[in-house]
């Protein structure tokens, strides 16, 4: 019994190892991917001599969102390039963000990159960075308090603007009916730019909101699908997160809806989308640049003293990647950095 | 003592309340899913009512497939907690299976089936070492699957972001075998018109069979005593540390194949996906009649807890009231049907 076991457990071994080495897939795969990659698959941009630092960024990023893979390719292409540590954490909550910044302080790391999506909690360990002589730049979020915190430098866009331009946008192509779908509930700057899509729309258009969970593909599916269902006269949908939109392009089929599709920000696959016109367009903050300059403007503070965006917000949004640019932004998003 | 021509005297029909037979009506009450039924019912007529587009069969097709993504997982979950003991790591171990599969067969550019089987034979582990832990140290499940839910949580998220350096898994629909393993996994078909995801199929098939071995097999009966009581259930001679540990890896195996159909009908996987389910699927099994204590339940009881959830779930979207109250919505509802469903328990047992 226990041996034929073992031996069962033998065969079964070899079986799978048989299996891999044999059923190698000719299509798609990594192989392919670094075959497409040949001649360069990042921004390099030489190396700094100047003295080694070490740089905490600390995001309220949740676990699993693509969107923060593209800011901490930049921070990391960045850090790269200063010869700086970049040591990166994140917890979407503040409580738990503000103790993350705390931790740094206490590290007494060289300078804090932070994202603050609620001033009360993230203001006061700003303020502590900045009492304890380090650097602090803010980005991506909290664009109406960085100066209050004491942060050298904003990097973002202003979500009430980036709404604006999306809605006026959709007015002009016509929208009637706007489905705002939101992957998560009170979250500031989600509400922000469904609110400014709104303004955006004015009286040409109505906007409603449809909250899914964001943890769970086939929910986000079946909610979509489900409102609409309901809603015939939706004429336009806008998500807030590139894999929202690529579950929305499979609701909008199942529903049998004629409705087109926006978003806000990218990731490569949802790129692929707008270039195959199942995405109209997307509105693009280009996270790249917000990771990238947040850490190269701590190393200018450092090494030159300098300060960027002479106490105004640095803009890096909102831009529209749309049928006319998506050739362009395609093949930097396969690399990881649009 | 001699032998008698006589007729054999019959004796006169004896009633005793053990042996009688109550009315059909207590009898189908008793059962552990008369609440569940009920409850599914009110909910039913509520939102055909209140939801227009509720009515449809499309809608419904579309209720259905909601229900089987979580029924998928309530089921062998319903059975686990019939033998006395919780997952908590289940809803993450769904996407840990996905994950596994994407990343190994995008990694070596195997044939997708290649990661689909590497990816059973750890959903197959992760469970087993569930249960070895908790069979041999005696802790409860609770902690260990507790544990296992971080570790598997942060191994997501760890190894897809060493390997890939991406919080997601890369899209792996060009790889050879994916359209084949979409239409296993991940299929649909139009009967009259309406689209019905195989999906719902599936989670029928897996409650039947669910159904027979807990009410029509030996091991059904020891999966009932594991849970009810496992020291007199050992002393009969019942293996319960083996019945429970197949429990974690039937667990396993179904995290495997929900993890299956959500990465072959979305191409990627985020890593971050799947927390909190394993709070439904609980949720699920208990409005189905299954107690927390273990030892009573069933499986068609949890299959309809999941109907009910995703009735509750996509009818307040059909009903278009005010998202920002969803979530007490679904908790009202769901609180509903659990006090509807102990009700008709407590009369059912009043009765007999």
């Amino acid at each position: 019994m226990f041996r034929s076991r073992k031996r069962a457990i033998g065969i079964a071994v070899m079986a799978i190892l048989a299996l891999v080495l044999a059923a190698c897939s000719s299509t798609g795969g990594k192989r392919a991917a670094e075959a497409a990659a040949q001649g360069g698959t990042s921004v390099a941009a030489g190396h700094a001599n100047t003295p080694h630092y070490t740089i905490a960024m600390i995001t309220h990023a949740a676990p699993g969102d693509t969107f923060w893979d593209i800011i901490r390719a930049g921070a990391t292409a960045a850090a790269a390039k200063d010869n700086i540590t970049l040591k990166y954490s994140s917890d979407p909550d503040p409580t738990k963000q503000a103790q993350l910044i705390t931790d740094a302080i206490n590290s007494k790391v060289n300078g804090i990159a932070v994202t603050d999506p609620a001033p009360a909690a993230i203001c006061p360990t700003v303020k502590a960075a900045r009492a304890a002589g380090i650097p602090v730049v803010m980005f991506n979020a909290g664009v109406n308090n960085w100066q209050q915190c004491g942060g050298l430098s904003f990097f973002g866009q202003d979500e009430t603007i980036a709404g604006l331009a999306a809605g006026k946008r959709l007015a002009s192509e016509g929208a009637k009916n706007v489905l705002c779908v939101l992957q998560a509930q009170g979250q500031v700057q989600l509400e922000a730019w469904c609110a400014g899509v709104k303004a955006g729309l004015g009286s040409e258009g109505t906007m409603s909101k449809l909250y899914v969970n964001g943890e769970d593909n086939s929910a986000m599916l079946s909610s979509m699908t489900a409102e609409l269902t309901r809603n015939k006269s939706i004429d336009a949908v806008i998500t807030l997160g590139a894999p929202v939109a690529l579950v929305a392009i499979q609701a909008i089929a199942a529903a049998h809806s004629t409705t087109k599709l926006y978003t806000f920000d990218t990731n490569a696959a949802e790129i692929a989308k707008i270039k195959s016109g199942a995405v109209q367009w997307a509105v693009d903050q280009q996270p790249y640049l917000q990771g990238y300059l947040s850490v190269d403007s701590l190393w200018l503070y450092l090494t030159n003293g300098d300060v960027l965006g002479g106490g105004v917000t640095v803009l890096t949004g909102p831009a529209f990647i749309d049928a006319s640019n998506v050739a362009q932004v395609a093949a930097y998003a396969a690399r990881g950095t649009r | 003592m001699t032998a008698t021509a006589e007729a054999p005297v019959t004796p006169p029909p004896i009633r005793d309340e053990r042996f009688g037979r109550k009315s059909r009506m207590a009898r189908l009450l008793a059962r552990p899913e008369a609440g569940a039924v009920a409850g599914a019912i009110v909910i039913y007529v509520f939102f055909f009512i209140v939801a227009p587009p509720f009515r449809n069969a499309s809608s419904f097709s579309s209720v259905l497939y909601v229900t089987s993504t979580y029924g998928l997982m309530v089921t062998p979950i319903a059975l686990l907690m019939i033998g006395g003991e919780f997952d908590l790591s289940a809803g993450v171990a769904v996407t840990s299976s996905a994950l596994c599969a994407s990343l190994f067969s995008y990694e070596f550019t195997t044939n997708a089936w290649v990661g689909v089987l590497v990816a059973l034979a750890l959903s197959l582990l992760i469970g087993f070492l569930n249960g070895w832990i908790v069979v041999k140290t005696g802790i409860p499940s609770f902690l260990v699957t507790l544990g296992t839910f971080f570790v598997l949580q942060g191994l997501n998220i760890a190894l897809t972001q060493t390997i890939t350096n991406q919080v997601a898994s890369p899209d792996i629909s060009t790889l050879q075998g994916f359209s084949s393993a979409r239409v296993v996994f991940s299929g649909s078909f139009t009967i009259g018109g309406v689209n019905i995801r195989t999906s719902v199929i599936y989670w029928l098939v897996f409650v039947a069979i669910a159904t027979w071995i807990l009410l029509r097999t030996r091991i059904g009966n020891w999966i009932f005593s594991a849970g009810g009581s496992p020291v007199s259930a050992r002393a009969v001679g019942v293996p319960v540390g083996r019945v429970k540990i197949g429990l974690f890896m039937a667990v396993g195996l179904m995290a495997w194949f929900t993890g299956m159909h959500t990465l072959f009908l979305f191409n990627t996987i985020q890593t971050s996906q799947g927390v909190g389910n394993e709070f439904v699927y609980i949720i699920a099994a208990v409005v189905g009649g299954c107690l927390l204590t273990g030892g009573y339940g069933s499986a068609v009881g949890a299959a309809i807890g999941a109907l009910i959830f995703g009735m509750v779930n996509q009818g307040i979207v059909y009903a278009g009231w005010n998202p920002d109250w969803f979530q007490t919505f679904v908790g009202l509802l769901l609180l509903g049907a659990i006090l509807l469903n102990t009700f008709i328990r407590r009369r059912a047992e009043a009765a007999a």
